[in-house]
């Protein structure tokens, strides 16, 4: 019996954290892979999107130019007022500043990925649909007619919950 | 040259910067979501000056939302609910009514908003009324071919999109 009773227990053994790096590290990278640097810079507008379910992915975002609806941010409140503002870049603008906007996007990309540019509209989901008809108009102008309305996944009927 | 043994680097900290990096990363990502419902504008009116092509009434789902987000179908008080039932039964109308659509080839579906109304009515509207569009086009979709619509070739889904073509008009509302 002498034999056995050297390995008497002396204390729970610690956990081994040799592993606890690569275990960071995997979490590292799906963080690093999910991240999307904004390259568009600020965002001064507010834009809380609706909910809609028949919607689609995007796919190649780097066609894509976005136009953002919505209230300023309270830190330019005084500036611009409470009404929704259109920001085209990092910028505030104006919807005759929309036509322009989308053609230089437009004239930045190759000749064969023109025809499939999409302008994105992400707006606020409680701005007058007034602001929006002057942005489609405008888009009309120009010729760039693929539209998407950036929305939320969900329930339509989760719009009108307060 | 006595041949020196390497010492080995210590990776104890390791952790401790993979932690840093996660945390930067962690604080900086915003998951955008990219989803969005497409559309397709009409083209610019200047260049097409002929008469637009006359369209019988009967053939036109009227739907009129005022600046109150309150809605009219054919001039009848409707919820957002009841749009993907009263579209769908437009569109399969196939002349049974005779005040409904002839054929799902002919159904136009009008909406009509002030400048006023709410982007959240519009887009659920809208919706509603692909949701309709999408649920007539999977169910001839199954009967014809056995799959959903998703499913098909682009031909097969062409053959659909023909036999129920989707034509939702937007007037522009009055300055």
């Amino acid at each position: 019996m002498a034999k056995f009773s050297k390995k008497k227990d002396s204390g729970t053994p610690a956990i081994s954290t040799a592993s606890l790096p690569d275990i960071v590290f995997m979490l590292l990278f799906f963080f690093m892979v999910a991240t999307v640097m904004r390259e568009n810079g600020e965002k001064k507008v507010m834009v809380k999107m609706p909910a809609a379910d028949q919607v689609k992915k995007i796919e190649k975002k780097g066609l894509v130019s976005f136009i953002y609806v919505g209230t300023p941010i309270p830190k330019y409140q005084p500036k611009y007022g409470k009404e929704p503002r259109i920001q085209l870049n990092d910028a505030f603008a104006n919807v005759n500043e929309v036509g322009p906007f989308v053609l230089k996007e437009k004239a930045a990309k190759r000749e064969e990925e023109k025809p499939l540019m999409i302008t994105s509209i992400k707006a606020d989901e409680n701005v007058g649909m007034g602001i929006i008809t002057d942005i489609k108009e405008e888009l009309r102008k120009v010729n760039a007619l693929k539209v998407n309305y950036s929305t939320k996944k969900g329930n339509v009927e989760s719009n009108f919950k307060k | 040259m006595a041949k020196r043994k390497l010492q080995e680097i210590n990776a104890g900290s390791m952790a401790d910067i993979a932690f840093l990096l996660l945390i930067f990363f962690l604080v900086t990502t915003t998951m955008e979501s990219n989803y969005g419902i497409r559309r397709k504008l009409p083209p610019p009116d200047t260049e097409t000056k002929e008469k637009p092509p006359i369209i019988k009434k009967k053939n036109v789902l009227e739907i009129v939302i005022n600046g109150n987000d309150q809605m009219l179908i054919e001039e009848e008080p409707a919820k957002v609910k009841d749009v993907k039932k009263i579209a769908i039964d437009f569109i399969t109308n196939n002349g049974k009514d005779p005040k409904s659509s002839d054929n799902p080839q002919k159904a136009v579906i009008s909406i009509k908003h002030a400048r006023e109304t709410t982007y959240k009515m519009y887009i659920s509207v809208y919706n509603e009324l692909i949701a309709a569009y999408n649920d007539i086009r999977n169910r001839y979709a199954r009967q014809k071919y056995g799959k959903p619509f998703d499913k098909l070739t682009e031909e097969e889904q062409k053959v659909v999109k023909d036999a129920y073509p989707q034509k939702i008009a937007e007037s522009t509302p009055k300055r």
